[in-house]
């Protein structure tokens, strides 16, 4: 008790992959798990023979509720022709692969394992937006979805706790918004690969077409004010602080530290990993904090070793747009209230002091849930290996990335900090 | 009463009798609302019935345009928000209800501090009735 936190032995990432994130009428879980671990196989330098993988941990929210099967573990085993090994569902709700990657390396901490696949699938477009709004609030507060509340209500019934308490406004939140597409331009994996001016121009060409009223908007930030193309889904929350429906799988291979270089030259060690819970909404100590997201932080940031001020970019549980401002503050990134500030200044864009999100994030990459965390990690190899093609972060010092994901209304936060130096 | 046991079916069927009721614990006098089975301060399980006034402030709020199926059922719809809050309560722990009584197409009018007073709602009857908590702003009350 008290003591530093420590794994009894080090883990690495020694390959990553995902596959694109979108909505698919003609792709299911395996086919979408299939190129996660395609990529993920032949991403390790210096090769891996998949039979060598000894046990797989796999996160999945409810593709039980969402396509009526359940039992993913051995589903994705057997695709991969991995039986008779181990596999494990884990669920976190919307964290649920990052269970999966903590799960793994803990089983190779203890020695059990040497090599492990961890990662995450979920498959969420081939029911109605209505169904689908019906099985993410399984991962909701009993007392909050009896009322009527919607994910995206919690998270305006919070927008509103906050702009009230530190003068914020929902202008504020564009800046999170305009940001996240803009690097989701630049990535090919992302379901929004496009800038809001792109969008802007796509609606521009229909309404013509139409023989509609063409707008005139003037940037960005005046057609996100324009209800027509922004509607209000849950106030304060509009069409576009809202993540998307998405399908998609995404994994990393963990090893141990001492066989890393049978693998690759350049892994990436795990080098803190926290995790906490929280309570109802109505429970909770603050509307605009998450207890569970500061536990988690507490947790990686003692076994790491280090502060918020070593982490030189992360990426962020935006899965609405305040939301990404409730993480960085209380990953500590930003003191509570001043985020908006930090965001608007420019802070958080792939050429600021503190890069958010160089993905997309869940806002723009897409959001399968069960695949989301494992997601960002891969995100996070490719930037800390310098291999994040046009979205690279432009500093040539970047060691360490962090990944925060959340499940259900900050039920289950999870921090995790990586770096590219032992 | 006193022989329900202090947990969700309970608050529920408080609800139903439009009374708002939390439990507070006998070993250390701590308020829960929704009642719980076991105090997560002293972790007595030895409970009675503490009935709240429903009086409370506006803490948070969404007005919902995209509503999920059974609130669809109601009637509402994009042209048709509702509004959903949390409210702290004056005996110090906080609720989750509807907001009644405010302009759900206007949202910007709705102000964080607001005075409200709960309300019930009633669906069904007998052993179907499910009962739902909502709040409304005080008449001439300081906001």
């Amino acid at each position: 008790m008290g003591e530093k936190r420590k794994l009894g032995r080090g883990v690495c990432i020694v390959g990553a992959g995902m596959s694109r994130f979108d909505m698919y009428k003609d792709k299911d879980s395996k086919q979408l798990f299939a190129e996660a671990f395609k990529e993920c196989i032949d991403s390790v330098d210096k090769g891996i023979d998949p039979k060598e993988i000894q046990a797989m941990w796999l996160g999945n929210f409810t593709n039980d509720f969402f396509i009526h099967q359940g039992h993913w573990g051995p589903i994705i085993s057997d695709l991969l022709g991995l039986p008779p090994k181990p596999a494990t569902r884990t669920e976190g709700a919307c964290a649920s692969s990052t269970l999966a990657v903590k799960d793994a390396a803990y089983a190779i901490a203890s020695g059990m394992y040497d090599i492990v696949l961890a990662g995450g699938v979920e498959e969420m477009s081939k029911i109605s937006t209505e169904a689908v709004s019906e099985g993410l609030a399984l991962a909701g507060s009993p007392y909050e979805v009896y009322e009527g509340f919607t994910f995206p209500a919690v998270f305006g019934a919070i927008a509103t706790a906050y702009f009230a308490k530190y003068g914020a406004t929902w202008e504020d939140l564009n800046y999170v918004t305009v940001k996240s597409h803009e690097n989701a331009k630049l990535n090919p994996k992302a379901q929004f690969n496009m800038t809001i001016k792109d969008i802007m121009n796509l609606r521009i060409e229909k309404y013509k077409k139409k023989g509609q009223p063409v707008p005139e908007w003037k940037d960005e930030y005046e057609a996100l004010r324009d209800p027509r193309f922004n509607p209000v889904v849950a106030w304060p929350m509009r069409l576009f602080d809202c993540c998307p429906i998405s399908d998609g799988a995404a994994c990393v291979l963990l090893v141990a530290e001492e066989i890393a270089h049978m693998f690759t030259d350049h892994p990436i060690y795990i080098i803190g990993m926290g995790q906490g819970s929280g309570r109802a909404l109505h429970d909770c100590p603050s509307l605009t904090s998450l207890e569970a997201n500061k536990h988690a932080a507490k947790e990686a940031y003692e076994m790491a070793g280090l502060t918020p001020k070593d982490i030189q970019f992360a990426e962020v549980h935006d899965c609405f747009s305040i939301a990404e401002l409730i993480h960085i503050e209380d990953l500590g990134f930003c003191k509570e209230g001043t985020a908006y500030r930090f965001v608007r200044e420019g802070g958080t864009r792939l050429n600021g002091p503190m890069p958010i999100n160089t993905s997309g994030g869940l806002k723009c990459k897409g959001h399968p849930v069960g695949a989301t965390g494992a997601a960002q990690m891969v995100e996070v190899w490719h930037q800390l290996r310098g291999e994040a093609g046009p979205r690279q972060i432009p500093n040539g010092d970047l060691h360490i990335g962090a990944s925060q994901n959340l499940g259900g209304t900050g039920g289950t936060c999870t921090f995790m900090i990586f770096s590219n130096e032992k | 009463m006193e022989e329900r046991y202090f947990n969700d079916i309970s608050y529920k069927q408080f609800l139903n009798e439009e009374r708002l009721m939390g439990s507070r614990c006998k070993g250390c006098g701590t308020l829960c609302f929704p009642p719980r089975p076991i105090c997560t301060n002293c972790y007595s399980t030895d409970m009675e019935w503490a009935e709240l006034k429903g009086n409370g402030k506006l803490a948070g709020f969404s007005s919902i345009f995209v509503p999920p199926a059974f609130m669809a059922e109601e009637g509402f719809d994009r042209k048709h928000p509702y509004v959903v809050g949390v409210v702290e309560l004056e005996e110090g722990v906080r609720a989750v209800g509807r907001i009644v009584g405010v302009d759900a197409n206007r949202p910007e009018t709705i102000k964080i501090g607001t005075p409200v007073k709960a309300e019930f709602i009633h669906f069904g009857e007998g052993d179907q009735m499910r009962t739902h908590l909502a709040f409304r702003p005080v008449e001439g009350g300081a906001s």
